[in-house]
């Protein structure tokens, strides 16, 4: 069953295109993975996805619905939760108070099985998330992410500037998250990564699509070649 | 006058600053916008209770409650009307919007009470009249207490609300980042609209207070504006408790540049509000010139 239709999206930041033509389809607890140099546009169509920001032209379709012009939280009543780039978590709020306030809809997850996937949040309950590691940080925009019991989660580089040891957590946690059922969008950087979590990957440059297939059955340098924009060799 | 009692009086009056500058504190804590018509609200609150004690005869305390409704609901209109399409278009627009807004307040409120003067303290019973003598040079008036037990009831109940109830939270997670609140499902224009609502309803309170302790009229917003902004100002911009502190700073600078000379009462509150300015924001920009 599709989940997540996306229709011949354009996205503009005034004069700049940032998002051309993008036009895929997610289907139910899949997982998959959009990679893409810098500037490719992937925070642009995740965002545009979770209703941050508002498309030019195009359709996004969820569960059957049109959500194209429904502003951002009522999507994610809806049961769309988006992990934004770099985190963007509530400085002055406590790690427990910045979970409680993105409870939009009930489920499985609540404060309690959140802090069992990320105990390291256990002992940090209580403290500012201004006053967080990097990861701990990641944790809790993940965890606030969940919180709202989505059937749609949508990471955008979630590694970003972690330490690889912090990384492996992040992504075990991730690998419980998708055993549940949960369909994700994730946008990576590390194309190992990308490949191993995911079972379908799009990789975007400039804007457009201009790769997509089953990770098992991409080789590596055909990914690295439409990564980087160069032609194929006949 | 003693000193002290400078002091003490300075504090009662410096409890109504904070009441009237709660509510710019909240919008530009929330919002980041500057309610120029913020002092003319706190005006057209006054007269709302003004026209109920003229219709039905009640005291002005009961008469703000019964006006509460209307000035929330008010409070509502103004945002989704004006505030919010004034807020897409970048800082300005909010000042202008509010600055055209004080004078419609400010005409409106002319053509309908003509420009005479009003007060509510005699209406309002023994609050007003009734004093304690503590010692010769000091003594308590009950308007001055209930002003400030009122004050400090309402940034508590302020505080509590935004430290520890769900609401609370979502307001100040839609203070710190909106488009994030949004993404986890937070209406941030219902927030703002709140945060507005709360505001007028607060600065309606100032507007009661200053019918009780002293008189208005319909262009007596702008200085209540004033003194709102340079408590809120002294306090540390968009801080609650700031906001209470700086009040009773700006009441008890007054009074004590009274207590020299009256006529230098609102001269001295400026002067802490200068020097507070000159302090906290010109010493960098100061030093960025000398380096240039
Ligand atoms: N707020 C903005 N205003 C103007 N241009 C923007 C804005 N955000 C992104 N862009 C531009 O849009 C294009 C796509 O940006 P986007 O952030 O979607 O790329 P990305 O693939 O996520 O890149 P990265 O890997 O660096 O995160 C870039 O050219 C970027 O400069
Ligand atoms: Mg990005």
């Amino acid at each position: 069953m599709t989940l997540l239709r996306v229709e011949e999206l354009d996205c503009r930041y005034g004069l700049l295109q940032a998002v051309r033509g993008v036009s895929f389809e997610l289907a139910q607890g899949e997982t998959l993975a959009l990679i893409g140099a810098n500037g490719a546009g992937k925070s642009t169509l995740l965002r545009a996805i979770a209703g941050a920001h508002r498309p030019h032209g195009g359709r996004v379709l969820f569960d059957g619905v049109d959500v194209t012009s429904m502003p951002a939280h009522r999507r994610v009543s809806l049961g769309i939760a988006l992990v934004p780039e770099g985190r963007r978590l509530f400085p002055s709020l406590t790690v427990e108070e910045n979970l409680r306030v993105a409870a939009a809809r009930r489920g499985r997850w609540n404060v309690q099985s959140v802090l069992e996937v990320f105990p390291l949040l256990q002992p940090r309950r209580h403290m500012a998330a201004a006053n967080l590691s990097g990861g701990e940080q990641q944790a809790v925009a993940i965890g606030r992410a969940l919180m709202s019991n989505p059937r749609l989660l949508l990471l955008d580089e979630v590694s970003l500037g972690l330490a690889p040891i912090v990384v492996d957590a992040v992504y075990r946690s991730l690998a419980d998250i998708i055993k549940e059922g949960t369909t994700v969008l994730l946008v990576e950087q590390d194309l190992t990564r990308a490949l191993n979590v995911a079972g379908r990957v799009i990789c975007m440059l400039e804007g457009r699509i201009v790769l997509e297939g089953e990770a098992a059955s991409l080789d590596r340098d055909r990914v690295v070649g439409a990564y980087f924009g160069l032609k194929q060799p006949a | 006058m003693t000193i002290v009692n400078a002091v003490v009086q300075g504090i009662f009056l410096g409890a109504f600053y904070a009441v009237l500058a709660c509510g710019l504190s909240i919008m530009f804590g929330v919002m980041r916008v500057i309610n120029l018509a913020h002092g003319d609200i706190a005006v057209l609150g006054a007269y709302v209770v003004f026209v109920i004690v003229q219709s039905t005869g009640m005291s002005p305390l009961v008469a703000f409650v019964v006006a509460l409704p209307v000035m929330i609901l008010l409070g509502y209109v103004l945002q989704l009307t004006v505030l919010e399409r004034s807020l897409k278009s970048g800082i300005l627009t909010p000042l202008l919007a509010t600055f055209g807004l004080s004078i419609v307040i400010q005409n409106l409120l002319l053509i309908s009470f003509s420009p005479d003067v009003r007060s509510l303290g005699g209406n309002a019973g023994a609050i007003t009249t009734s004093s304690w003598q503590v010692t010769g040079g000091l003594s308590v008036s009950a308007l001055g207490m209930v002003i400030l037990v009122m004050a400090v009831l309402l940034f508590g109940a302020l505080q509590l609300f935004l430290s520890s109830t769900r609401a609370g939270w979502m307001m100040r997670a839609t203070a710190e980042d909106a488009d994030a609140a949004e993404l986890v499902g937070i209406d941030s224009r219902g927030v703002y609209a709140r945060a507005t609502a709360l505001a007028v309803a607060i600065a309606a309170l100032g507007g009661l207070f200053l019918a009780i302790r002293s008189v208005f009229d319909p262009v007596s917003g702008p200085t209540q504006l004033i003194f709102a902004f340079e408590a809120v100002v002294i306090g540390g911009m968009g801080s609650l408790w700031g906001t209470l502190l700086g009040g009773l700073a700006l009441g008890v600078a007054q009074t004590l540049g009274a207590h020299i000379n009256p006529e230098y009462s609102a001269l001295t509150g400026h002067l802490l509000f200068l020097a507070v300015l000159i302090v906290r924001f010109g010493g960098g920009r100061l030093s960025l010139r000398m380096a240039r």
